[in-house]
């Protein structure tokens, strides 16, 4: 039934919109697929082992993080998603000890972070790059000398340094603001040169704390843009956490979904969108399809059905839903006419995704044999009200 | 008093005006040197308040504790008092506890506590996030505080500098009056002493424009080297 080759799927994550032009039946790849992928795009980089991290709120303990097993493969990228509060942010600042783990082991690139000492541990974080949601930029130093800081603290040369910073400067697009101070920067502007500081210095890997979460959507696109070449000219592994489901969706391979220090669900994107198996999956889903009903259609909305008025029904699509062309078939088979009202489909990773608001007119026994043919394609329906 | 007996008197008393010359170069002296003096202490005190504080760069809470407590002591005895209770330790540094010379040293000593809260307050205006920002690029704790925490405070520690400055012009005054010279001696003693106003006038005028002097000029550095 899989009529894909492993090479497609690998490709497939890094141009999901490839695969609209070949037909491919998508289903559910197999543990055996899922772990060959991994072997494909190479070793471990990242490897998170039973990292728990409680904090002391005077003598009550909380756990910000139970539990967490993350293995991250060289070469891809990895969101994490969660809420304000689930512990995401602890959680990437424990990948590189800005926040040492109670107990559990970080390994990056076979190094286990957690039993080096102190001098040890800087000289390793300089292959981890970081870039946080606001910034952090010398206000003090102008856009070229806050690349070169990394290279300064390793002692590199002037030339080197001048050298390394010019190619850092064209290759986030910033070359001509090199000696502009951060203060005169926008917002995306600012993240260019954030990632090119944290590029100067050759790391192996990037940690995204909520890189794009201070950015409006044109910018944050730009930004996934960036990352995604980043990734791919460099080979550089990439863990990022977010609380967008359209970042996670727009550059992620993988995805884990933390709530409450937990990881809840992880795997890849397609498979999440496809059959969320949590409640917490499913919002996050549902959060990046915006779809509200307009306030003066709301008022015209009524509970119950009275003589001439039609109801108006929300229909999701699942990653499980027959994928054909369901509503212009209950329209002739049905006889009856839909008007949609608001419409939001999205296609991530193989899978057709989305919601839709539509009234359907017609007798009320056509609405509610089309009602049971749309529960058999596994289409959810919800009658919202009734509308004159 | 208008401007023609202020020239008048200008002309008639060349010896007071030398008097005020000099004194001018003593306050300048004592204000210059014990400030200098104090951010070689004040300075490194005020980094050091900072870092040991609880979660920060190199916490310490025993040390934070104990400095502070230092700290706190230095900038609640008067100046006036510290004046005298450090007559003994004056006369065993300099030679002498009278003198322009001998005046720095209670001046000194009176700045580096005022100094330290001062830089500490400064430092504590950096975003924590940089700071994170240079532990996560594997910036080691003595490059933090010299590439990262000084640079970025520098506008803050002028702001103190020169507050310390305008400070000491008015601390210095008070030492003048147990024999350390500078314009506030020549006030108090030309001008209360011997009811001459006109002098008393004099010195207080060529002290505010001193002090608006240091305060343009710090004023002037903070805009420069602020880029926030």
């Amino acid at each position: 039934m899989i009529t894909f080759n492993v090479d497609l799927a690998v490709q497939m994550s890094y141009h999901p919109f490839a695969v609209t032009k070949c037909s491919v039946v998508m289903v559910e790849p197999t543990n055996r697929l899922r772990r060959n992928s991994y072997l494909i795009s190479g070793s471990s980089m990242i490897e998170v082992k039973n990292v728990n991290k409680v904090f002391y709120q005077g003598d009550k303990a909380i756990n910000a993080l139970c539990d967490i097993n993350l293995t991250i493969a060289q070469g891809s990228i990895f969101g994490v998603i969660g809420a304000s509060g689930a512990g995401k942010s602890t959680l990437i600042r424990c990948v590189n000890l800005l926040e040492r783990p109670t107990n559990g082991q970080i390994i990056v690139d076979g190094t286990d972070l957690t039993t080096l000492s102190e001098q040890e541990l800087t000289l390793t974080r300089r292959k981890i790059g970081m870039i946080f949601q606001h910034f952090n930029l010398l206000s003090s130093r102008t856009v070229f000398d806050n690349i070169a800081l990394p290279l300064e603290l390793a002692g590199v040369s002037k030339e080197a340094i001048k050298d390394k910073v010019e190619s850092l400067l064209v290759l986030v697009g910033i070359a001509e603001k090199r000696n502009t101070y951060p203060a005169n920067l926008s917002g995306g502007q600012k993240q260019r040169v954030a990632i090119a500081r944290a590029l100067a210095s050759d790391p192996k890997v990037l940690l995204c704390d909520e890189a794009t979460s201070a950015l409006d959507p044109a910018t944050t696109q730009s930004i996934l843009k960036l990352l995604r070449k980043i990734n791919k000219e460099l080979n550089l592994t990439i863990l990022l956490i977010t609380h967008e489901m359209a970042v996670v969706k727009g550059i992620c391979q993988e995805v884990a979904i933390i709530g409450d220090g937990k990881l809840v669900e992880q795997g890849k994107v397609g498979d999440i969108f496809a059959h969320p198996k949590t409640d917490l999956a499913r919002e996050f889903i549902r959060s990046t399809l915006d779809l509200s009903i307009p306030e003066d259609y709301q008022e015209q909305l009524q509970a119950t059905q009275v003589a001439n008025s039609y109801p108006l029904i929300r229909l999701e699509f699942t990653g499980a839903s027959v994928d054909a062309p369901i509503i212009s078939h209950i329209a002739r088979e049905f006889n009856i006419d839909i008007s949609i009202l608001n419409s939001n489909m999205d296609y991530v990773g193989g899978v057709k995704f989305g919601l839709m608001l539509a009234e359907f007119i017609g007798t009320p026994e056509a609405v509610s044999q089309s009602l049971n043919y749309l529960k058999d394609q596994k289409v959810e329906t919800e009658v919202l009200g009734y509308v004159a | 008093m208008s401007l023609n007996a202020v020239t008048t008197w200008w002309t008639e008393n060349t010896r007071l005006i030398e008097l005020l010359v000099d004194s001018l170069g003593q306050t300048l002296t004592m204000v210059m040197v014990a400030g200098l003096i104090g951010f070689v202490f004040g300075i490194p005190l005020g980094v050091l308040l900072h870092i040991s504080k609880k979660n920060g760069l190199l916490e310490n809470v025993a040390l934070n504790k104990s400095l502070g407590m230092v700290v706190n002591i230095g900038r609640s005895i008067p100046f006036i008092i510290l004046l005298v209770v450090l007559i003994p330790f004056t006369r065993f540094l300099v030679g002498t506890s009278i003198g322009t010379a001998a005046a720095i040293v209670p001046l000194t000593i009176g700045a580096i506590p005022f100094i330290a809260r001062l830089v500490e307050g400064a430092l504590l205006e950096i975003p924590s996030g940089l700071v994170e920002a240079a532990q996560a690029m594997g910036a080691k704790p003595h490059q933090i505080i010299t590439k990262v925490m000084l640079p970025e405070a520098l506008p803050g520690i002028i702001n103190a500098v020169t507050i310390t400055l305008v400070t000491l012009v008015g601390y210095s005054a008070m030492a003048g009056t147990v024999g350390g010279g500078g314009l506030g001696d020549v006030g108090i003693r030309y001008g209360y002493q011997r009811f001459d106003s006109t002098v008393m006038m004099i010195t207080v005028v060529i002290l505010v424009v001193l002090v608006q002097l240091i305060q343009s000029l710090g004023d002037h550095l903070v805009k420069r080297v602020d880029h926030r």
